[in-house]
């Protein structure tokens, strides 16, 4: 079964085997080509791709909602942070006495505090086992308890998109506070090891990076298994006509709760490998602006496609690393330019592009010629191509 | 609830229902009795209240007052929307709401009878007995050829059946049927007509109707409603021939 959907899907095919490509080749580049090398690629770079994956496996979780279910979640950058902080609350427990006040059991940011020991819900995380367990029952739990409430009271469109968008406020606030035991302002930092691994050299960088393709893989397979299965159409159904699915006899809201549990547990495995990566989470990982971007992302990688929001995270991202360093105020402006070009021209983002221009060539045949026979066969194949093309680009 | 007094062989009953929306009156003492098998029409003018009856009847609205009683013991005012599906009442709507990003094959899937769990879903394989079902539907609604058709994209009177055949697939007992000839041609009119005579010889159907025509092709019991509540019932005939009703139609 598990072979029949995957074979099905060319598209996503060939994005795997791109991806795990790009895994094989970035790592060889990295590692077995001599730094003098031109085709020698940085740590720092692989770094940076491993952060893109990690955007990645992000967009993939908001795709699955939105994309197939029509949720609009503005806020889902609490779930990555949230995450994030599980990740973070073990790396600082690996420090032990390295830090600054060489205190055994409390991070610096609680010594500086006066604390005398540590809080109860920092207890179990210097095991890397409870650590991982967290990172997807942490975004579970709060994914659950909001969606509960805000579904079941049949909160939808637009309201909950600014529900969600206070939500993740609510968090930033009060992950500011420095009482709240999570470094305020500063969030976690000074990471030294992972599993025993110096974070620092560049085989745990790289290790990371491979970690963060093959959990972005992983994830979007089990997206696409769900996305296949009856219970993907059930949540299409609940997309586009949400009343009939109810009276055809399925609860809308626990179709619209399943997914969402899950797709902030993806969310959160995205945190937790981008934190190690980048070396810091603080409270600015929940500000509303990064839902919006990420949102962005998948509007313009084309939603409700899986392969369309990989796509436009890593290509927008990509983009901003270039442009940022070019022009760093322009930034924001020709992000919300492209957004709306997006929203005018390409309503269905850079994976349907080449499905878009065969459409329109093939109405202009259409309408010169009178003989119409299946122009639309080899659209699928074709756009594989196209998107192919994209990625290799990158 | 048996105090109520409700026959045997009464499937739907409604006694005494109101509901007011800011102070207007929808539904006022509205009662009514659908027993096993029956075929009706119910007409009225707009704002008649029809479509909040269906409302009623199928949980989406709740009644001020009243009771709405299926099968003479289970209490509808007490379910939601996809409780009373799964009871055996289904509802099709004025508008054709199939889903029309997916195929024909696919919407009629979704509504076959079964488990409408989460997790039933995301393991649920077609069997052969249902795909033969699912067959039989397609060609039974007339749309056998365009299983894989994607449903956005056939006629309006197409998207009709498409959505009778999907209430059918979910055996429910009572069909309720909102306008189902509107935006018809005549020949689809008398087609859905024949339709719906035929499923009522297994099932009970209440058809909310406008076109006089149809009404008569259905050829069954009439009941008209008035502001909210019941003006007169009877056969079509009888009913066009009632003073109010003449009123209430020719009087505005």
């Amino acid at each position: 079964m598990k072979d029949s959907f995957l074979m099905k899907d060319k598209a996503g095919l060939r994005m795997l085997s791109i991806l795990g490509a790009a895994l094989v080749i970035i790592t060889f580049l990295n590692q077995a080509v001599p730094v003098d090398n031109p085709l020698h690629i940085t740590t720092y770079t692989v770094t940076l791709f491993g952060k893109y994956l990690c955007y990645a496996l992000l967009a993939l979780a908001v795709d699955l909602i939105w994309g197939y279910c029509g949720i609009l979640s503005l806020g889902h950058g609490a779930f990555f942070a949230l995450g994030g902080y599980a990740m973070g609350m073990y790396l600082m427990r690996q420090i032990g006495d390295r830090g600054v006040y060489g205190n055994p059991e409390l991070p610096d940011f609680m010594v500086f505090l006066d604390w005398q020991e540590l809080p109860w819900y920092w207890q179990g995380f210097d095991s890397f086992g409870f650590a991982m367990i967290m990172v997807l029952v942490a975004p579970a739990i709060l994914a659950f308890v909001f969606g509960w409430l805000a579904f079941r009271s049949r909160v939808t469109g637009v309201y909950l998109s600014i529900i969600t968008q206070a939500l993740t406020y609510a968090l930033m606030l009060a992950f500011f506070q420095n009482d709240m035991g999570f470094g305020g302002n500063n969030g976690l930092t000074d990471f030294k090891d992972i599993l025993g691994f110096d974070l620092q050299s560049d085989d745990t960088r790289i290790g990371l990076f491979l970690a963060s393709g093959i959990a972005l893989a992983l994830g979007y397979i089990l997206c696409r298994w769900i996305v296949s299965s009856r219970l993907g159409r059930v949540l299409v159904a609940v997309r586009d006509s949400e009343s009939r699915t109810r009276f055809l006899g399925y609860r809308v809201e626990h179709y619209k709760l399943v997914v969402f549990v899950l797709s902030a547990m993806l969310a959160g495995v995205a945190g937790a490998l981008y934190v190690p990566q980048v070396g810091i989470i603080n409270p600015g990982e929940f500000a509303p602006i990064n839902s919006i971007e990420l949102v962005i992302w998948v509007a313009m990688g084309g939603r409700g496609t899986l392969y369309g929001a990989i796509l436009g995270a890593i290509l927008v991202n990509y983009a901003k690393t270039w442009f940022t360093g070019v022009l760093p105020d322009a930034w924001l402006f020709l992000l919300g330019a492209l957004f709306v070009v997006t929203t005018l021209y390409l309503p269905k983002g850079i994976a349907g592009l080449y499905s878009q221009i065969r459409e329109r060539q093939a109405e202009k045949k259409a309408t010169s010629a009178s003989s119409n026979t299946e122009p639309n066969e080899s659209i699928p194949a074709s756009q594989d191509a196209q998107k192919s093309k994209l990625v290799e680009e990158v | 609830m048996i105090d109520k007094h409700i026959p045997n062989d009464t499937i739907l009953y409604l006694n005494g229902v109101s509901v007011s929306f800011d102070g207007f009156k929808a539904i006022n003492g509205l009662s009514l009795i659908l027993k096993e098998g029956d075929l009706r029409a119910v007409i009225g003018p707009n704002g008649a209240g029809k479509s909040t009856m269906m409302d009623i009847i199928t949980g989406k609205t709740r009644p001020d007052e009243g009771d709405v009683y299926f099968k003479g013991t289970i209490d509808l005012t007490q379910h939601d929307e996809a409780d009373i599906a799964n009871l055996g009442i289904g509802r099709k709507f004025q508008k054709p709401s199939v889903i029309e990003t997916l195929s024909v094959w696919e919407n009629l899937e979704l509504a076959l009878a079964g488990n409408r769990s989460p997790w039933q879903s995301l393991v649920f394989k077609l069997n052969g007995t249902d795909r033969k079902r699912l067959e039989d539907m397609a060609n039974y609604i007339n749309l056998g050829d365009q299983q894989e058709t994607i449903a956005g994209d056939i006629s309006h009177g197409q998207k009709q059946w498409l959505e009778i055949g999907m209430l059918l697939l979910q055996e429910p007992e009572v069909l309720l049927v909102d306008e189902p000839a509107a935006g018809m041609t005549d020949e689809e009119t008398f087609k859905t007509a024949d339709l719906l005579r035929d499923v009522a010889k297994s099932r009970s159907v209440i058809v909310v109707e406008h076109d006089m025509e149809f009404v008569k092709a259905l050829d069954c019991p009439v009941t008209v409603l008035h502001e909210g509540s019941v003006l007169s019932e009877g056969t079509l005939d009888a009913v066009q021939s009632d003073e109010q009703v003449i009123e209430v139609y020719l009087g505005r």
